[in-house]
């Protein structure tokens, strides 16, 4: 009786460990095979043109050099590219700061005639495809002057996100209303409960809609590839493209290209990471 | 008296005088911003694409009307819409439910008692935030047919190697492996966040009552994952319609357009033609796509998605 009590604890002990290793193993290798690209990305960068085409190849560059990233800073403007990406990421990103805020707040704390509707609006553009906006959006931009400018990448940015205002909505949910309350008591405008009492709370959520519109700014592609054809107005994506285009079999230097445009945005993510992950579980639970 | 005359103009005057007018007004203006920016730039392009769709127009002219004859020449006369159409089809069911499981799975592996789960669930987050264009030309090198690695792995494990990219029948398949693994990460952190918010008291009962763990599985974690689920699939379908940067770095379309995509079309038609007519006819043809399977979606959830046991 007893011993078979103890046999099947210990049979189950041992599923469970099974279970746990196959688990892991399935993880690591998993794991590996995200990572191994990048890898292959970082190591092929620093190697010579001649290296990279060696076979068995090397994982480690034996001879490692910095030609390429040199060939996309001199022979190529990567440093200007990298300055459009930033003034476009951070304007962009600071005027949709404001906005959504601004709207989210009104959104959930405020009461007006017509606030349902227009909620439905705001969330209804979100599905909208770019694909279907963007010959109009062109079209407008062309007759106004503005393509080949980094305006109709920054512009648009700054004052139309459907997604922050749902965020920060969502957000506003979860916070007490009793402060507002007081202070609405006291005489406060709705700006002035805006400014001084929600917006210091939202700064945690402010924090994630900063971190994924920087991202969404920095890798779009679709965007800048349409409305800019002057290399000196060129992001880094589209310096990634061009570079793609004149040195197609240049690995090395394709691969540093890479390496500069990931750098940032992956920097960004280590260092704000948990802010990124609770922004996806509260837009993509709730929602 | 006044009141009495023009009542309702009289009624408005209170309601802007009272404090639930001050607050509409307030949040009016609060509002402002974001709306007429949604107007201008998402809302009132929807409708000029439409009327755009029925005209004929190379950007120098005025628009000419012509009511259907873009749809009908789209639809009937054009062989490379339907190449393009399959091309896309094939891409969303090659990823997107080869996604969703795989992420799904992983997610239950990251949610049981594992050491480093955030590590891990870091890593398997790296592809998400890199751009489309950087992945594309470090895949491009990855399935490079003579040097790549991914041929060098194949012969390794005593496989032939592949033309990948200038294969028609690898293409495609090379880029949706690679757009799994780009969006594979995304998924699971959604998917995990679902995973902890299903109650431990279900899992309790059911081990109660004597329940193994794929009974527990079925029963418990399939149903109250189900919404999430849900999101997950919406959303991939439509993004993934969506798909461009792939083929455009990657392929150029190519070999003989079996990677052309509808947006890549929709980017030939308008930005290299100057069909901006015909270009928008194709907007709105993955527009209507894109919104009836997301309202079929929509419909179908009530058969599968559970909202709670």
């Amino acid at each position: 009786m007893r011993t078979a009590r103890v046999d099947r604890v210990a049979s189950r002990r041992q599923q469970q460990l099974l279970a746990n290793t196959i688990t892991h193993i399935l993880l690591i290798v998993l794991g590996l095979a995200a990572l191994a690209p990048f890898w292959w990305m970082i190591s092929t960068s620093f190697k010579t043109e001649f290296e990279a085409f060696q076979i068995p190849p090397t994982w480690l560059p034996l001879e490692p050099t910095l030609e390429a990233y040199g060939d996309l800073f001199l022979n190529q403007p990567f440093g200007i590219f990298l300055y459009n990406s930033v003034k476009i990421a951070v304007l962009g990103v600071g005027g949709q700061l404001i906005t959504s805020s601004l709207a989210a707040f009104a959104f959930a704390r405020l009461d007006f005639p017509g606030k349902n509707v227009l909620f439905i609006i705001v969330l209804s553009t979100m599905m909208v495809p770019y694909a279907v906006t963007v010959i109009p959006l062109y079209i407008v931009m062309h007759r106004i002057g503005w393509v080949n400018t980094h305006l109709p990448l920054i512009v648009p940015a700054m004052l139309s996100s459907a997604y922050g205002t749902f965020l920060l909505r969502q957000f506003m949910f979860s916070l007490p209303v009793e402060l507002e309350d007081a202070a609405r008591i006291d005489g406060c405008s709705s700006f002035g409960i805006y400014r001084r009492i929600a917006l210091p709370l939202m700064k945690p959520a402010l924090a994630t809609l900063g971190v994924f519109s920087f991202m969404a700014s920095w890798n779009n592609f679709f965007g800048p590839f349409i409305f800019l054809d002057r290399k000196y107005l060129f992001t880094v994506q589209l310096g990634v493209a061009l570079v793609q285009r004149q040195w197609y079999t240049s690995w090395p230097r394709l691969m540093a290209g890479s390496v500069v445009v990931t750098l940032p945005v992956l920097l960004v993510f280590l260092l704000l990471q948990r802010y990124f992950v609770r922004g996806i579980s509260l837009t993509g639970i709730k929602g | 008296m006044s009141a009495v005359t023009t009542p309702a103009r009289g009624r408005f005057r209170d309601f802007l005088g009272s404090n639930r007018g001050r607050e509409a007004i307030e949040a009016y203006i609060l509002i402002l911003p974001t709306i007429l920016g949604l107007i201008v730039f998402t809302a009132s392009p929807v409708l000029a694409s439409l009327y755009y769709s029925f005209t004929r127009w190379n950007l120098l002219s005025t628009p000419k009307w012509q009511a259907l004859d873009n749809y009908i020449e789209l639809l009937t006369e054009d062989p490379l819409f339907w190449i393009t159409i399959k091309n896309t089809g094939y891409y969303v069911l090659g990823t997107v439910p080869t996604g969703t499981v795989l992420a799904l799975l992983l997610a239950i592996a990251l949610n049981q008692k594992i050491r480093f789960v955030a590590v891990f669930r870091t890593i398997y987050f790296l592809p998400v935030v890199s751009s489309v264009v950087a992945i594309s030309v470090l895949w491009l090198w990855l399935y490079q047919s003579d040097f790549g690695i991914v041929n060098e792995l194949l012969r390794f494990l005593g496989f032939r190697g592949v033309r990948w990219l200038s294969s028609v029948t690898w293409a495609m398949p090379a880029i949706i492996i690679m757009s799994i693994w780009h969006g594979l990460g995304y998924n699971i952190v959604i998917f995990i966040a679902g995973l902890q918010s299903i109650p431990q008291d279900y899992y309790e009962a059911a081990t109660v009552d004597g329940a193994n763990a794929w009974h527990k599985f079925i029963n418990i974690t399939i149903p109250l994952l189900s919404p999430v689920t849900f999101f997950v699939l919406t959303l991939s379908v439509i993004n993934s319609f969506q798909v461009f940067a792939q083929a455009y770095v990657m392929t150029r379309g190519g070999p003989v357009n079996s990677t052309k995509t509808i947006v890549y079309y929709l980017f030939q038609q308008g930005f290299e033609n100057f069909h901006m007519g015909y270009a928008s006819a194709l907007a709105y043809v993955l527009f209507v796509i894109i919104v009836s399977l997301t309202l079929f979606q929509f419909w179908f959830q009530r058969r599968w998605v559970h909202y709670e046991l």
